[in-house]
């Protein structure tokens, strides 16, 4: 077989020293950010990411994909110990996560989750291997009709599978095509939006607004609560870690379970956050010990890790076979692809096979490599929270600063931080989502570029969009998620009335 | 600032709905210069889409979609949006940070974080002043390391550093 001689060699690449070596570091660097309240993976990533541009795109890659995978193991951390989230799809994993740890059972707790981590973004690694080469061959035959049409599948999912207010997620996504429209348009090449002023005439780099929205407003959220964090120990020796995956092999079934429905929603975008809660859910309604959920079950924590985990990594499969992110940190890693002169899609399986199969053969040894460092190191990383916040919080925002500014040298960038960190901080208690703007922020052009050259192609004829089988499936595919939304809003009403106790996966509209 | 006593229930705080209206009307100001300045550069067909053609249908969805956050924001029951013991928590990270981005460009990144670190823990003031001094001078020298001698990526330097001969 042709991908796995592919994989075999990408095997290679990425088992140079060199590479191992900037694995190691990615994941812990990436554990600490996801300790870490106000850095999560996104802003992680965004502001290493200039710091990278002098690598080989490589070792680039595998150094910030690393971050991302030690961002999804530390999450758990944080969640487990301290019952505070350290990402969004965290959050049900402090459901049962917290209480096993009060019950003094944080380590098996910790290993649990950290094995279903694992074993979800195993089965996303495996579904991008067999998967990614294909959807890339077939989308070879695409257009710019046809791209225009991915593009609205993605934000249309966004929109329908959304847990939030539908209408915030639209005004979300259309503040971040407008703000990726400010500056020098590719097509007429006239200046858009910038109202004389030139340092508008480059545009908001969507590193720039990451930062902002998901660091600075983060330290602001979490201030607000205090500069103390309670936390409970948690000290994983080997025979904890042999006990409890010994226990694991009963609940395969939540564990496949799972895997699947991550899987499934972290190709269609923005699911990491809703797969975990679907995981919870589904564990919740089909296990034996159901009743015992959100009282310290083991299974509560698995349920949700292995699907957000399988969400997060399958996530990248769009990214890399159509150069659509499905979540906010893969767009990130696609701003750093385009950054290297990578130009993520289907022609990348073509023209850069080394580059994509060392990816993707990092991806396994990523992973492995941050399982056993995490089991190994979480001690180190739970002491990390006790440092008092005073501490940490100027660190953390110093640190947003530099990154804001080497994206490209300007202190006006670290004023726009400044200003999209109090943005994020009132949409945040607004409950907007911030994920489909940074969405559309990076998309926003290249969705632009694809409707225009469509719209040219048919001299201004919408019927583009539905001029063949294959553009008009993916259409009527997005208006159907479109409508999926507000559709299971209302069975869920009209069952509610019939009903007293709504299932929590309903519930989660 | 109304500065609130210590005494006070803590749901005291500035309400929701208000913040609500104000960003949906914010919003709503922003699609405005958004369609001034897609239909004042041409949003029509002119041999193909004009340069305004895209932006502005996206900014008449957006107006469509914050009309109705407007709407829905009259009709939901109103709650607490920040308390003014949390806005009193934020106030104290937000001013020293401030501070800090005003500073870099005159003073440079190293000394406008020696003094961020500064402001910012006498602000919250939980710590002894070794530990402040210790940390203010720690971490620009970190960074200082990292960034300048081992990235060679040039931050925005001021008079120490020239006076230091970088």
């Amino acid at each position: 077989m042709d991908d796995l001689a592919s994989l075999i060699a990408g095997f290679q690449v990425a088992l140079s020293w060199h590479n191992i070596g900037f694995m190691a570091v990615g994941v812990i660097l990436g554990i600490i950010v996801g300790v870490l309240p106000g850095l999560g993976g996104p802003n992680g990533v965004a502001i290493l990411l200039p710091l990278t541009f002098g690598m080989d795109p490589t070792s680039a890659i595998i150094l910030l994909s690393s971050i991302y995978w030690g961002a999804l193991f530390g999450g758990a951390i944080t969640s487990i110990l301290f019952n505070i989230p350290g990402e969004a799809w965290s959050v049900a994993t402090t459901f049962d996560g917290y209480p096993m740890a009060v019950q003094g059972k944080a380590a098996e707790a910790l290993t649990a989750a950290f094995t279903a981590s694992f074993i979800g973004a195993l089965s996303g690694v495996v579904l991008i291997t067999f998967v990614a080469p294909l959807v890339a061959q077939f989308a070879l035959k695409f257009g710019p009709a046809e791209f225009f049409a991915v593009f609205l599948l993605t934000f249309c999912s966004f929109i329908g599978m959304g847990r939030e207010n539908r209408a915030k997620i639209i005004a979300s996504l259309c503040i971040g095509f407008l703000l990726a429209a400010v500056g020098l348009d590719s097509i007429s090449g006239d200046l858009r939006m910038t109202f004389g002023s030139t340092e508008l005439m480059r545009g908001f780099d969507f590193l720039i607004v990451v930062i902002g929205l998901f660091g600075v407003s983060e330290i602001l959220l979490t201030v607000e609560e205090g500069l103390v964090f309670k936390g409970k120990q948690a000290r994983i020796d080997l025979m904890v870690v042999l006990r409890t995956w010994a226990g694991l092999l009963r609940y395969w079934a939540t564990l496949l379970r799972s895997a699947v429905v991550g899987m499934w929603m972290g190709v269609t975008p923005g699911g990491a956050i809703a797969a975990s809660f679907m995981g919870y859910g589904l564990a919740k309604r089909f296990s034996k010990h159901g009743k015992n959920f959100g009282k310290g079950e083991i299974e509560g924590v698995l349920a949700p890790e292995t699907a957000a985990h399988a969400a997060g990594t399958s996530a990248l499969l769009p990214m890399l076979a159509l150069g659509i992110p499905g979540s906010a940190t893969a767009a990130v890693l696609l701003g750093g692809l385009l950054v290297w002169g990578l130009q993520p899609g289907p022609m990348l399986f073509v023209e850069q096979k080394e580059f994509v199969w060392g990816l993707i053969a990092s991806m396994y040894l990523g992973n492995l490599a941050g399982l056993i460092i995490v089991l190994a190191t979480v001690p180190l990383f739970a002491a990390i929270m006790r440092i008092p916040f005073s501490f940490v919080a100027p660190v953390i925002l110093i640190v947003c600063a530099i990154g804001a500014y080497t994206i490209s040298n300007s202190i006006f960038d670290i004023w726009l931080m400044l200003i999209f960190g109090v943005v994020g901080y009132v949409f945040k208690k607004l409950d907007y989502p911030l994920a489909p703007m940074i969405l559309a922020l990076v998309l926003g052009d290249r969705a632009e570029d694809a409707f225009r050259q469509a719209l040219l192609g048919s001299g201004g004829s919408l019927g583009i969009f539905w001029a063949n089988g294959l553009v008009t499936t993916l259409v009527v595919l997005a208006l159907l998620l479109l409508c999926w939304g507000p559709a299971s809003d209302a069975i869920a009403a009209l069952r509610g009335r019939g009903r007293s106790d709504i299932e929590p996966a309903e519930a989660a509209r | 600032m109304s500065s609130p006593s210590e005494t006070e229930t803590p749901e005291r705080g500035i309400s929701r709905r208000p913040v609500e209206i104000a960003t949906a009307l914010l919003l709503i100001g922003l699609v405005g210069i958004v369609l001034y300045d897609s239909h004042g550069r041409g949003a029509g067909w002119d041999g193909g889409p004009q340069n305004g053609f895209f932006p502005a249908r996206v900014g008449w969805i957006f107006l469509a979609a914050s009309l109705f956050i407007l709407w829905q924001s009259c009709r939901r029951p109103d709650g607490v949006f920040v308390t003014y013991e949390q806005l009193r928590q934020v106030i104290r990270v937000l001013g020293p940070l401030i501070l800090f981005v005003a500073l870099i460009q005159p003073l440079g990144i190293y000394v406008a974080s020696a003094v961020f670190i500064i402001a910012f823990m006498a602000v919250v003031g939980t710590s002894r002043w070794w530990s402040i001094g210790l940390t203010a001078l720690l971490v620009p020298v970190v960074c200082f390391w990292v960034f300048e001698l081992q990235f060679r990526v040039p931050l925005p330097k001021g008079p120490l550093e020239a006076a230091l001969g970088y």
